[in-house]
């Protein structure tokens, strides 16, 4: 039987708040400008991880697309990353267009600011989808034919919507409970709609990469290259193995000490020793492949903590607050046609933001560490607020009644 | 051991943090005998509480003398005053005689006013010494040197002492930098404080102009403690200002006595925030347990603070804490607003957040109480039952 790894790799950086005060509401708009050695410092993370992720992973993944032209992988890159890049890091840019100039790479479509925008306000979703899709036509000359959404964060509602939009394929969380007795390793089709297919998260598999490759703890520790190809060729389910994680995994989340570049450098060679195996791209599968049925998702689930549920970024009320009062503002923002103050108000859509906010892992201590740039959830959001007022402001300044 | 307060005669932490520890190491099996320098009826039956002094002292206590390394002067039964030294020379000689009768393993001494009459001790039964630090004269001078007499007495306690337990790491570095202990000769033992042990609240709150003015919008910051420079209110009321400037519907409450009291009073009028500054003078019981729940935000804006039980409790009462960084709960306290006590600005800043966002304060609140429940002196009483038990078997040894 005939087997494809399908590997994608999601490449995304916020623009952070800087510490924003109520005393800087009113007076100053610069809210993602942070001095350069602040934690809250876009330029510095942004070259920080241009330098130990996005510049050697794409080094070697471009010999690997030198060397195995059977390797195929998946990418998606959000707006505020490619800004940020083309301000910052140049050379990482050209570095993401040099893959994609070898034909094997294809990018997928999203929102532009990374948001969960399809969940407030569909004509501002739509809107941030066809910036996107501009923008990788710009820098990359691609049309995305295949829609991932924020987080993950998938539903009925969404397929329908994607299929209608004419996307060929559309990306979802493997998640146990939705899957049942079925395997995510086989083309699905979206309950209620048309044409458009399922790709679903391996999450096991995908996890032992994305989590456990470092972790000397873990029973499989080390995990070689050739062990995970065996593991996937001793599976008896399946047409295609749905690698799923966050790009930074490769030098930023897993350490160029851990091995993880071997690991990516040896892999397609092991796998590609079996002659029915292979790589595909996102829409190489779903052209290669029949649906074997249909999946029904009426509740929202992400790819996110054990929960898999929006409640990391929506899950308490500051969080719902935040979200609510900047989406409140859509109208009168959009109305002003000042294009600085929409861009601003469009970057603090972006959920990382919300995310900032979560207290559930902070106060658990748990496995989960709070990944944030703030030293606490509330000090997230009392800088989101404080830029939330600055734009009161400036709508007022401009007779906006607010 | 040896003490200077407790409870109800405390004139703040001190007392109930030596109240509290003697609970949880009674309930571990240790007996303990409690040597007071004032008689008084406390109503403990966990322990047995000697008080050496002839004269009757509770009003030393009230007068705040355990803190307040500036006002040496008291007035004993026979209205005569007598200086600090005087005082501690004293309870030195009547801990001397009271334990020539008696049997004990360990003498544990708290605070410098105690190191005499615990050199004594030691002098006398050549037994282990103990000394717990809930404050060095540094913590208790607003960060300036402060009293050289203290500090001398200070520094013989914790030169002599077998081991020094310290209430926070931040006290632990002051005892380091002040003195050059060796880190090694100190333990952090935190204090703590247990949910089930506070008074609850009742349905009607006392502070009824202000429950009003909530109704109508307002909203409550309020700072319980002493008024001296160590607890940095100065700052507060400068906060105060800029934070009226943004939300003018924000009032503070300020709860306490002590030698700074009209200069708040003052500088609050100055600043023309004297009618949204509310000072209550000291206040026990309902009042004081009103004042915690009334209260939006809690805001412990210390100098110096070596633990600072004070946010614990605003919390156990309801309301969230912004506490300074300079202090040892904000080691121990995750879910709470941090600042340094000199940036105003910031102070004000969090302040502002807080009193204009009911969702902040619920949020900070909800999380923090989970932290607050979870509290138990038990874990204090361990560490110091372990530490017993150690220098007990190298004396035996």
């Amino acid at each position: 039987m005939s087997r494809a790894i399908v590997l994608y790799l999601h490449v995304h950086q916020p623009y952070r708040v800087r510490h924003y005060t109520i005393f800087d509401s009113g007076n100053r708009h610069d809210y993602f400008n942070a001095a350069y050695e602040d934690d809250t410092s876009n330029e510095r993370i942004l070259k920080k991880v241009a330098e130990k992720s996005y510049i050697p992973t794409n080094r070697h993944l471009l010999e690997l697309l030198e060397e195995n032209p059977g390797f195929k992988l998946s990418l998606s890159i959000t707006g505020t990353v490619i800004e940020q890049l083309e301000r910052w890091s140049p050379e990482a840019l050209q570095s993401f267009k040099d893959l994609v100039a070898t034909g094997r790479v294809e990018i997928l479509a999203e929102t532009y600011h990374h948001t969960l925008a399809f969940f407030y306000s569909r004509s501002e979703f739509e809107m941030q989808v066809e910036m996107h899709r501009n923008k990788i036509q710009e820098i990359f000359g691609q049309t995305p034919r295949v829609f991932r959404n924020t987080e993950l964060a998938y539903n009925n509602d969404l397929a329908y919507w994607a299929d209608h939009a004419g996307y060929k394929g559309i990306l979802a969380e493997g998640w146990d409970p939705v899957l049942d007795w079925r395997s995510p390793n086989y083309v699905y089709q979206p309950a209620y709609t048309d044409n458009i297919r399922l790709l679903m998260k391996n999450y096991k598999l995908s996890d032992d990469i994305a989590f456990r490759f470092g972790d000397s703890k873990w029973a499989e520790y080390p995990l070689t290259a050739d062990k995970f190809s065996h593991w996937l060729s001793e599976d008896p389910d399946g047409t295609n193995f749905n690698l799923f994680m966050d790009y930074e995994t490769f030098g930023e989340h897993q350490w160029h000490e851990s091995g993880i570049f071997g690991f990516l450098e040896h892999l397609p060679k092991e796998w590609l020793k079996t002659d029915d195996h292979s790589f595909m791209t996102v829409s190489e599968v779903i052209d290669a492949n029949e649906s074997v049925g249909q999946v029904d998702m009426p509740q929202t689930v992400t790819w996110a903590d054990t929960e898999r549920d929006l409640s990391a970024w929506l899950g308490n009320s500051m969080q719902s607050t935040a979200i609510g009062s900047l989406y409140g503002l859509q109208q009168q923002i959009l109305d002003t046609d000042d294009l600085a103050l929409i861009d601003d108000w469009r970057r603090l859509q972006t959920s990382d933001h919300f995310y900032y906010m979560c207290t559930k892992w902070f106060n658990d201590g748990d496995i989960h560490a709070y990944f944030s740039p703030y030293a606490t959830p509330y000090e997230g959001y009392m800088n989101f607020m404080n830029a939330y007022r600055d734009l009161q402001f400036r709508l007022a300044e401009k007779g906006v009644m607010v | 051991m040896l003490g200077w307060e407790l409870p109800p005669y405390n004139s703040g932490g001190l007392g109930i943090a030596c109240y509290q520890l003697c609970k949880a190491l009674t309930k571990r099996d240790i007996d303990i005998e409690f040597v007071l320098p004032y008689s008084a009826e406390h109503g403990i039956d966990f322990m047995t509480v000697s008080a050496v002094s002839p004269q009757g002292v509770a009003d030393t206590i009230r007068s705040g003398i355990a803190y307040d390394s500036f006002k040496y002067t008291l007035e004993d039964g026979s209205e005569q005053w007598l200086n600090i030294h005087d005082q501690q020379a004293l309870y030195e000689h009547a801990v001397a005689e009271l334990v020539e009768q008696k049997e004990f393993d360990i003498v544990h001494a708290h605070d410098w006013l105690t190191f005499r009459a615990a050199l004594r001790v030691k002098q006398i039964k050549n037994c282990p010494l103990i000394v717990h630090v809930h404050s060095v004269e540094s913590d208790r001078a607003g960060n300036s040197s402060g009293n050289p007499l203290v500090q001398e007495i200070e520094a013989l306690g914790l030169l002599m002492a077998d081991k020094i337990v310290a209430v926070s790491e931040h006290t632990k570095q002051s005892i380091i930098d002040d003195y050059g202990i060796p880190a090694s000769k100190i333990e952090v033992v935190y204090n703590s404080i247990d949910a089930k042990d506070i008074e609850p609240l009742d349905s009607q709150n006392v502070y009824k102009y202000l429950s009003l003015m909530k109704s109508l919008g307002y909203r409550v910051v309020v700072n319980v403690g002493r008024l001296t420079i160590q607890k940095g209110l100065p700052n507060l009321l400068q906060a105060a200002r800029l934070v009226i400037d943004k939300a003018p519907k924000t009032l503070f409450l300020i709860v306490g006595s002590g030698e700074q009291y009209y200069e708040l009073i003052t500088q609050a009028a100055d600043l023309g925030i004297g009618d949204k500054v509310l000072f209550t003078d000291f206040q026990r019981g309902k009042n004081w347990r009103d004042a915690y729940s009334i209260g939006d935000l809690f805001v412990m804006p210390s100098v110096s603070e070596p633990f600072g039980l004070t946010p614990l409790e605003a919390i156990g009462y309801g309301t969230p804490a912004l506490v300074s960084r300079q202090s040892g709960v904000s080691e121990v306290l995750r879910n709470c607003l941090k600042v340094d006590f000199w940036d105003i600005d910031e102070m004000a800043n969090q302040i502002a957040a807080v009193v204009q966002s009911d969702v902040l304060r619920d949020e900070l609140w909800k999380h923090a109480y989970k932290e607050y429940v979870q509290l138990t002196w038990d874990r204090a009483g361990e560490k110091i039952q372990q530490m017993y038990e150690h220098h007990l078997a190298k004396e035996g040894a």
